[in-house]
């Protein structure tokens, strides 16, 4: 098929595509009107049940904590997926063990290095607030865990390569990512021993308000902050290592 | 009509994805384009769960009963957003390993299988 032929054929095939939604969202409730009442339910009744203040992520690891364990594992499967992809090849290399030092990078501009110094320690405490703080405030696992995530990034950028190498070569890397999903699928497994449902709420609630309340909402918050953090540093150093290895094959 | 924007802005955004995903000549702009048609779905979503009034969905400093906005819809965006730069990562990294053997990143000239 040209190319000519497949815009004509996908422009024909848009139009029926925005009639056929247009003639859907006919009958939704105009903007703002909301009449949902899974959300009204779920707001009123969130803070008495399990003692969070942060209703969004108590759907998301605990009313819903079944599909975020299953986009938990896609998130797990895709970093999986790039480092599969990545491997060393066969021939290059038999041991299977990449050689490439990150220290090989292009050297970092001076307004980068001074000013992504100061900011490391931040963004550590930051993310870690973030990830610990799900049942409280916005915020969680997911986002905590791109912030802690970043934290190794400031410190390639802040010119410390050998640092850098350092955090992220490091097995803890991977026992964070690998642990941070198994960790999910084992507290939803704990709640068995107690003869419950999988994924049931069954550490003790607390008192609303405090660090350690909301029960599992607050466990499984950490636990997916260290497999997104895990899994970022992962992909960061195996990408840094395809363009290092890139550019070394074009010099020679 | 200002009631239905929002919605007419996913469809807008979804098929611009799409007009992209279709046309585009180059591996790593037809990512971008998978990338901007799933965004399609935030708005989609925070519009339904809008209403009038309504506050974030956080108790931490409000009463219990106050008018918040729908959080469950807000609950499904969030995670697919930092799944979604993971799936993105994937993607860009099967591009890379095209390029690698193929030595080309347009998908016109992909049309062949290697073993």
């Amino acid at each position: 098929m040209s190319s000519r032929t497949r815009t004509v054929f996908f422009l024909c095939s848009a139009a029926g595509l925005a009639f056929v939604f247009a003639w859907g969202i006919r009958d939704l409730p105009p903007l703002g009107d909301y009449r949902g009442p899974y959300g009204n339910v779920v707001t009123q009744v969130a803070v008495y049940e399990r003692h969070p203040t942060d209703v969004v992520n108590a759907i998301n690891y605990d009313y819903r904590g079944f599909d975020t364990l299953g986009e938990e594992f896609i998130f797990f499967a895709s970093v999986l997926g790039v480092l599969l992809l990545f491997r060393p090849a066969g021939d290059e290399d038999k041991k299977g063990k990449r050689e490439t030092k990150l220290e090989d990078a292009l050297p970092i501009s001076d307004t980068l290095r001074v000013s992504m110094q100061a900011m490391v320690g931040i963004m550590i405490v930051f993310g870690v607030y973030m990830a610990t703080h799900g049942q409280l405030t916005p915020g969680g696992g997911f986002q905590g865990g791109v912030i802690l995530a970043s934290a190794p990034l400031v410190v390639y950028l802040s010119g410390n390569v050998k640092t850098f190498e350092a955090i992220v070569s490091s097995p803890l890397v991977k026992l964070a990512e690998c642990g941070g999903a198994a960790g999910y699928a084992a507290i939803g497994m704990a709640a068995l021993l107690f003869g419950a449902h999988f994924l049931t709420n069954i550490v003790p609630f607390g008192t609303t308000g405090d660090l350690f309340s909301s029960g599992t909402i607050a466990v499984i918050s950490a636990v997916v902050g260290l497999e997104i953090a895990g899994g970022f540093v992962l992909l960061m150093q195996n990408y840094l290592r395809e363009i290092i290895e890139e550019r070394l094959r074009k010099e020679k | 009509m200002l009631a239905y924007l929002p919605y007419a802005i996913a469809a807008w955004v979804f098929l611009w994805g799409l007009y992209g995903i279709v046309t585009s000549k180059n591996l790593v702009h037809q990512v971008v384009c998978v990338a901007i048609l799933q965004t399609s779905t935030y708005v989609l979503l925070l519009a339904i769960g809008y209403k009038v009034g309504g506050t974030a969905p956080v108790f931490a400093d409000i009463p219990v009963g106050t008018s918040v906005v729908d959080p469950l819809v807000q609950a499904l965006m969030l995670t697919d957003i930092v799944v979604e730069a993971a799936v993105m990562a994937l993607l860009l990294s099967m591009v890379v390993k095209a390029n690698e053997l193929a030595g080309t990143v347009d998908p016109e000239e992909l049309r062949f299988l290697m073993g």
